[in-house]
């Protein structure tokens, strides 16, 4: 196989990687919705010229539903929660932009250090798209705790869950059901952070987390 | 039949009678059938022991597909456990006919009688285990039925704590053991004792396994300073379980530690041996020193079981040290000195027991305080129970002497030891031991005398009357078995010597043809006790000094002022207090080891109030070891706590920070 493929596996993966780190820095609900959704595109071509190289013909239903589901169907029905709750506003983070960055960039780093001396085991490929994929999981989760929105939360709860496809489709011989069970647990995961969202938006008015917990019952008082 | 299958029979038997207890407790005769029903069993499994030291027979052992899949639970009975089996059914025989008088009083009949049966099975199927599941298995069933009888009488707050520090100490010294058989079974590959006697340890796995084999099973046993829960936990049971807490129980910890560094992981060097020995001498003298302290009949007694613990592991030190350095005569000495100390304590200390149960009975008091004059009413208790406390004090010709006599040739015989260290620890050791049985005279001539002798303090005290013939008989049964052992100490030490030669690989010379029932430990020119001689004169010179006063003395009746010992009063508090007779001790001691703060409040003169003088006395181990250890726990469960109050996104940072933190440890690693 040429090594021009292989590069081309590296973009899209690294492709993935720098969207993460595009989300992070978002600060408007809407568009991080919008930069899920590139994000999930991106993460369908790369599926797709997995699927290629691998010739794996399955690979290719995974990249569709990735296409669907993640790049249409999610950021669709989180615009629609962001305007019935009109909520597109500024989304205010624990820490400060730069400084998310540069703990993203950190993580990064550390994630190919792991990785980069791992030799003998799989190819050259499923070795860096693993480093990238650790790069993306590590990135959803910093995106999900340095929010206080829920929507963003959500977003950075489906942005990890691309870096998961991501490693288990630059692996070879991963099954399709495995895939296709993760794609539903997301569904379902989707299913239900909705329903929480309109919940607390019903009951209290706003998406902001911390409002929530000022109401937990069993939250003692500092003193 | 091989005689394992027997011991085990008899073990399920009891598990048996534990299950018809709870089936039966609630009627009437249920206490007469249990216990009638123990003392049975007790008395087939202490003929099952006695015979197979006698015939020194072969080890034999058996499998029961219970426990581990595709391990089995293994049993065996060797010398060792045939030895410790016939101190647990000794005690268990003695118990059951004390009870059935004793037992007929109980209140709340369903909440011992179930777990009677289920304590003597336990610790029958402890010396009979043979791997380390099976063992542990069944120590922890025994505490289990154990803490049960402790808090029998769980209205009383008193027992409700002791059962509570009793249960904590108990896991504690379990999870110890767990630790110990996990290093032997690591170093083995396998679960059963006989791998792990085959497998030869290195030396710091050697030293690992002894002393978590002390902490753990010196937990049960009641080293200091693991002794905590021992004088909370044998007083809160009624007093025949007190009897085979303090008596048995105890025991069955010691075998735990004999097994394990004598048998099991036998490969010690010589300073386990001093460790051992080291903290055998401190729990002797802090033993007695907290029992001279007591007013609570049976706490004090509870306290002396930490002191004769102590003796106990004096001998089991040395005989470490010496066989360690290859000495094996005199290793097996020792070992004997310890071993018959066991039994020595089994019989005096459930005696003793036993006679505060009787007090009990008659007077409904524990306190020393409000008792005196029983000899009057009950002289007959009076008369055992001066048997056991002068065994206890070991006096000769009693059977507490011969055993210390033992350790204490063995400990004369340190100069042979070339470790320097062991050179001077041991004799140090013996003066512990020494000032510790001076000390052990002492709290049982106040034991006694404020109990037994003096005026009643109390109006129970006075209308005291003799306890029942089944407790009585019981109590007479222990105190010949004093007697005998001390006259004829020698069969006792050749009964010994199966376990002594497959622990030590030597025996004492045979004492049973020694001339004049001697007892020779080493050689004849060296030293030779014999209690027969002992007791005969004695005997002897008593009787003929009673003669001689009774047939020269003049019975003409003189009459004169009565001298009343300088005390204008009399009432019965004038006299000697058990807190007086401790006082000169307490204040020696006491500002070092005790903490003692002694408070007087003295009226004014023209001041119409009463004075009153207290005394303040803790234990040192709940001062510095466990008051700080609950407090740190206490301290860092309050700061855990705050973790239950944290929101969703801290327990997400949470988790992302541990697992930033062990990829950094990965990355760092390679």
């Amino acid at each position: 196989m040429p090594s021009l493929w292989f590069d081309i596996a590296h973009l899209f993966a690294g492709g993935v990687l720098v969207l993460s780190l595009v989300l992070l820095y978002q600060d408007r609900v809407t568009a991080a919705i919008n930069v899920f959704a590139l994000q999930a595109i991106t993460l369908a071509l790369s599926v797709g010229w997995q699927a290629f190289i691998q010739s794996e013909p399955l690979l290719l239903v995974t990249a569709l539903m990735a296409l669907a589901v993640k790049g249409f169907v999610i950021p669709m029905a989180l615009h629609r929660i962001v305007r019935r709750l009109d909520v597109h506003r500024e989304v205010e983070q624990v820490i400060g932009g730069g400084a998310t960055m540069l703990a993203g960039l950190a993580l990064v780093a550390l994630s190919i250090l792991l990785l980069q001396p791992v030799s003998g085991a799989g190819d050259v490929v499923a070795h860096e798209d693993i480093a990238f994929a650790l790069g993306v999981v590590l990135l959803g989760l910093l995106m999900m705790i340095t929010r206080y929105n829920a929507v963003t939360q959500v977003i950075g709860f489906m942005s990890l869950e691309n870096g998961l496809i991501l490693a288990a489709t630059g692996a070879r011989g991963m099954p399709l059901v495995v895939e296709i069970s993760v794609a539903f647990s997301i569904l379902i995961a989707f299913i239900v952070f909705g329903v929480f969202v309109f919940r607390i938006r019903e009951r209290f008015d706003t998406v902001d987390v911390t409002v929530l917990e000022r109401f937990r019952g069993e939250r003692r008082e500092q003193g | 039949m091989p005689d394992v299958t027997i011991g085990l029979g008899c073990a399920a038997g009891f598990l048996v009678i534990g299950a018809t207890g709870a089936a039966i407790g609630r009627f009437s005769f249920a206490k007469t059938v249990i216990y009638g029903l123990s003392l049975a069993l007790s008395l087939i499994a202490l003929g099952l022991a006695l015979s197979f030291l006698l015939r020194h027979a072969e080890a034999s052992t058996v499998i029961l597909p219970l426990g581990l899949p595709g391990t089995g639970a293994h049993f065996r009975l060797d010398a060792l456990s045939a030895f410790f089996l016939l101190v647990v059914s000794l005690g268990g025989a003695t118990t059951s006919l004390y009870a059935l008088g004793y037992g007929q009083s109980e209140r709340a009949p369903l909440r011992v009688l179930p777990y009677y049966g289920a304590f003597l099975g336990g610790m029958t199927l402890v010396v009979l285990a043979a791997d380390a599941y099976s063992v542990l298995v069944a120590g922890e069933f025994m505490s289990l039925a154990s803490w049960a009888l402790v808090v029998a009488h769980y209205r009383d707050p008193a027992a409700v704590r002791a059962g509570y520090v009793y249960l904590v100490m108990a896991s504690f010294g379990t999870l110890c053991l767990l630790l110990a058989f996990g290093l032997l079974a690591h170093a083995s590959g396998e679960y059963t004792f006989a791998a792990m006697r085959a497998t030869k340890l290195g030396p710091e796995v050697a030293v690992a396994v002894a002393a978590l084999a002390l902490v753990g099973a010196g937990s049960k046993a009641g080293v200091v300073p693991l002794h905590a829960w021992l004088p909370l936990a044998h007083p809160a049971a009624p007093s025949h379980i007190s009897a085979l807490l303090s008596g048995v129980m105890t025991k069955v910890g010691v075998y735990g530690f004999v097994r394990i560094v004598f048998d099991v992981a036998a490969d010690q060097s010589p300073w386990s041996g001093l460790v051992a020995l080291t903290l055998g001498g401190v729990t002797a003298v802090l033993g007695v020193l907290y029992a001279l302290m007591q007013h609570d009949l049976k706490r004090l007694l509870a306290y002396h079981t930490v002191e004769n613990i102590g003796i106990i592991f004096i001998g089991l030190g040395l005989a470490l040290a010496f066989r360690a350095n290859g000495q094996d005569g005199v290793a097996a000495l020792a070992l004997t000195a310890a071993l018959f100390h066991v039994f020595n304590h089994a019989v005096f200390k459930s005696l003793l027991f036993f006679g505060a149960g009787a007090v009990l009975t008659a007077t409904g008091q524990r306190d020393m305080e409000r008792l005196g004059g029983l000899i009057h009413v009950m002289p007959k208790t009076a008369v055992v129970f001066l048997i056991g406390c002068a065994s206890i004090s070991a006096l000769p010709p009693l059977n507490g002497f011969v055993s210390e006599w033992l350790t204490f040739q063995a400990i004369l015989l340190s100069p042979q030891l070339p470790q320097w260290g062991l050179k001077f620890a041991v004799p140090a050791t013996g003066a512990l031991l020494a000032l510790a049985a001076a000390l052990a005279a002492a709290c049982f001539v106040k034991a006694f005398g404020v109990v037994f002798l003096s005026r009643p303090r109390s109006p129970e005290a006075a209308a005291a009357r003799e306890v029942d013939r089944f407790s009585l008989s019981a109590m007479f049964v222990l105190a010949a078995l004093c007697v005998l052992a001390g006259i004829l100490p020698g069969f006792v030490i050749d009964w010994l010597s199966p376990v002594t030669s497959a622990l030590t690989g030597a025996v004492l010379p045979h004492q049973a043809s020694m001339p004049w029932l001697s007892i020779v430990p080493i050689a004849e020119s060296r030293s030779s006790y014999n209690g027969l001689i002992i007791f005969l004169f004695l005997t002897a010179s008593g009787l003929f000094g009673a003669a001689v006063i009774h047939k020269f003395a003049t019975r003409a009746t003189r009459r004169s002022a009565i001298w009343d010992c300088g005390f204008p009063l009399d009432s019965p508090v004038t006299q000697y207090t058990s807190s007086s007779f401790a006082m000169p001790i307490r204040r020696v001691f006491g500002a070092a080891v005790f903490g003692v703060i002694e408070r007087v409040d003295m009226p004014l003169p023209g001041e119409m109030r009463a004075g009153h003088f207290q005394v303040r006395v803790r234990d040192p181990a709940w001062r510095f070891i466990y008051g700080p250890l609950a407090r740190s726990v206490a301290r860092s469960a309050q700061w855990l706590n705050r973790m239950q109050f944290l929101t969703v996104r801290s327990y997400l940072t949470l988790v992302f920070l541990a697992l930033i933190g062990l990829l950094l440890v990965v990355a760092a690693w390679r």
